[in-house]
């Protein structure tokens, strides 16, 4: 047994290259995991991207992007989920110096921030549902509703995690497994924030512009 | 020292000889509010050449994403980072070959269809 630690210990002296290293921590490799999850999540929204860039113009003498989106209620969007983003970064150093009020305070506040976005996503839709641009009118409003949906549809997943984690800290305390959830929970909330911002650009600010 | 023999897990801030996590995500945050803001103001004012306009927007996209992989996401070029910056460069990959790919061909598509005015005076013959 001491001689086991005492290998172990002049393994860790001198330089051993990662082939020789044995198998990486969890931590690394739950991440990575979650990063190659991430990666191809994002695979498929880029199949939603070139279905809306293909469809855009296919409105079918129904409303275009331009007479339809609302550029405030969009720019407010956007600052709710990059706050949100960033108290989420925030959230993620008070998880690795485990002081619990400061994540609880931070959590909170990207779950507001994240809940706000989601409520002005949907008074947009009510909005243009009430005007008659429904996923069926047209083959834009399709791809539209399909791409900005599905993000949606993530941000709800995200918040539903989110109030999960935060009860398991509650409950179970800073496990090594509650904080390896909580670390792809930042990855998957950092993710979703450089979606939206491909999102923001191509449908409204390029739909507004041209 | 252990932590130089493995890659470094996407996300992972306290790893890193960083100053301050919380300098690094409030720089992102500024830069993120900046890069965001241009393009607001680039897609409504009437002072750019309006075809380059959405070629700006791109632009700035594009810089707000790396913005973000670096400060919020802790992505960078360092040996530590190589793995997730392969996988990275993989699904970037992909992406854009489906982008470009059905961007490309569908506009191919539409080019050589025949107009419906023009398919109907061809079927009345």
């Amino acid at each position: 047994m001491n001689d086991a630690v005492a290998i172990y210990d002049v393994r860790q002296e001198a330089f051993v290259p990662a082939s020789e290293a044995g198998p990486a921590p969890k931590r690394i490799v739950v991440a990575y995991g979650f990063w190659i999850f991430l990666l191809s999540d994002i695979i498929m929204f880029s199949a939603l991207f070139a279905a809306y860039a293909v469809l855009v113009r296919n409105t079918a003498g129904g409303p275009s992007g331009a007479q339809l989106f609302n550029q405030v209620s969009v720019a407010l969007e956007t600052a709710c989920l990059l706050v949100s983003s960033y108290t989420c970064g925030l959230m993620s150093l008070a998880v690795a110096s485990r002081e619990r009020a400061a994540v609880y305070v931070r959590a909170l506040a990207t779950f507001v921030l994240g809940a706000a976005f989601l409520a002005l996503e949907l008074r947009e839709f009510a909005n243009m549902i009430a005007q008659g641009a429904t996923p069926q009118r047209s083959a834009f409003l399709s791809a539209f509703f399909a791409l900005v949906g599905c993000h949606g549809l993530h941000v709800t997943a995200g918040l539903i995690w989110l109030a999960v984690m935060m009860a398991q800290i509650a409950v179970r305390g800073f496990r090594a497994t509650v904080q390896r959830r909580l670390w792809c929970f930042a990855l998957f909330w950092h993710a979703l924030d450089i979606i939206w911002v491909g999102l923001f650009t191509v449908v409204y600010l390029m739909g507004v512009a041209s | 020292m252990t932590d130089i023999r493995y890659d470094r897990a996407p996300g992972d801030a306290s790893a890193a000889a960083e100053p301050s996590g919380v300098l690094v995500y409030t720089t992102g945050l500024a830069l993120a509010v900046l890069l965001t803001a241009t393009s607001f103001w680039v897609a409504n004012t009437t002072l750019l050449w309006g075809p380059g306009v959405s070629i700006g927007l791109i632009v700035l996209a594009i810089a707000q994403m790396g913005v973000h992989l670096v400060f919020f996401l802790h992505v960078t070029t360092g040996p530590d980072n190589t793995n997730n910056v392969l996988a990275l460069a993989f699904g970037l990959l992909v992406v854009f070959l489906v982008i470009a790919g059905s961007v490309w061909i569908m506009t191919n598509l539409n080019d050589n269809l025949m107009p419906p005015e023009m398919m109907n005076m061809q079927m009345r013959h």
